[in-house]
């Protein structure tokens, strides 16, 4: 089950602890995968990691014609494109009476409008090939809100929408577009948190701990799956039981 | 029937799985041919592909029946 051998497979945010996860994931089940990210040398680090099978494109998202295009990228150089995953996200966290314009249109550019272009991007290729998978990485963020987070919860509840409408219009051409949700992931992101922060927040999750970004991956490989075709519009919620819903 | 007119006529055919014969002319890709939004949208994406042209989001609003395609595309030829 779930053997993505001959599917080509575009990651964003590669250079991330959940998108380098991802990454791996879908190419140890034999997918070809193109990495993208804006640090190049550690996408290539993680090329030379994984040997065969797979491509370097790195991309700065917050400049949506070069959104528009990556998807277009990846599919010359792997020969198709069956797989978004559609990962990539940056945070600018502030109370709304301290946060600037710009930091919310920062946060909406990377996280909904850069995915959207390329989500639309990968249509017309899907379409023709009558299969397709589009998984962005959403927030358990985006359905409970945070405070600090007007930006971010935003976005990612805008994904949410815009997947689910997503989904309605191509199911009846073998695309399939969902969301994976992660509550708290151990990354490098939260590596920086104190002892006594990490303990604090264990304590909100049923599981008693955070998640690993393998653990978000398992969502991914599944939602490329083959096995996954009747599985649309839905998300897949990664969190330890903090929100269930 | 025109070359223009027999394509465009054979890409509806395989696309839409509709008889040939109903593909005349005046025929409304939606209310005679039973395509919906998405349809037209790869049809237009498939005559793009065949006569090698872009057929731009406002024009394509304006193509609702397989003449209008036609029309279209013979226009785009000249």
């Amino acid at each position: 089950m779930f053997d993505l051998s001959g599917r080509k497979a575009l990651v964003t945010g590669a250079t991330g602890g959940i998108g380098g996860a991802v990454a791996r994931a879908l190419h140890a089940q034999g997918a070809t995968v193109a990495l993208s990210g804006t640090r190049a040398e550690k996408l290539e680090g993680l090329a030379s990691e994984l040997g065969e099978r797979v491509f370097v494109v790195p991309a700065n998202l917050s400049d949506m014609d070069a959104a528009e295009g990556l998807p277009g990228q990846a599919a010359e150089a792997m020969g198709g494109l069956d797989v978004l995953v559609a990962n990539a996200g940056v945070t600018r966290d502030n109370l709304m009476m301290r946060m600037k314009p710009e930091d919310f249109d920062a946060v909406i550019d990377v996280n909904l409008r850069a995915t959207w272009r390329m989500s639309k991007a990968c249509l017309r290729g899907m379409m023709k090939a009558r299969h397709g998978r589009i998984i962005a990485v959403s927030s358990v963020v985006g359905t409970t809100g945070n405070p600090g987070q007007t930006n971010y919860a935003a976005s990612k509840a805008g994904l949410t929408g815009m997947i689910k409408s997503l989904a309605a219009e191509v199911a009846s051409r073998g695309i399939t577009a969902n969301l994976i949700a992660p509550g708290f992931i151990a990354t490098p992101m939260t590596d920086v948190l104190t002892d006594d922060q990490k303990a604090k927040i264990d304590d909100t999750i049923p599981a008693g701990r955070m998640g690993t970004p393998g653990e978000i991956a398992a969502a991914a490989v599944f939602l490329a799956s083959d096995e996954a075709a009747y599985v649309t519009g839905s998300t897949i919620h990664v969190n330890g039981g903090m929100a269930m819903v | 029937m025109s070359d223009i007119a027999e394509r465009v006529q054979k890409i509806t055919v395989e696309h839409l799985d509709v008889d040939a014969s109903k593909v005349e002319p005046k025929a409304s890709f939606i209310d005679d041919l039973g395509a919906d939004s998405l349809d037209i949208v790869e049809l237009v994406m498939a005559f793009e592909e065949e006569f090698d042209i872009e057929i731009p989001d406002d024009a394509a609003e304006t193509i609702q029946t397989v003449g209008d395609a036609i029309k279209f595309i013979e226009e785009r030829k000249k």
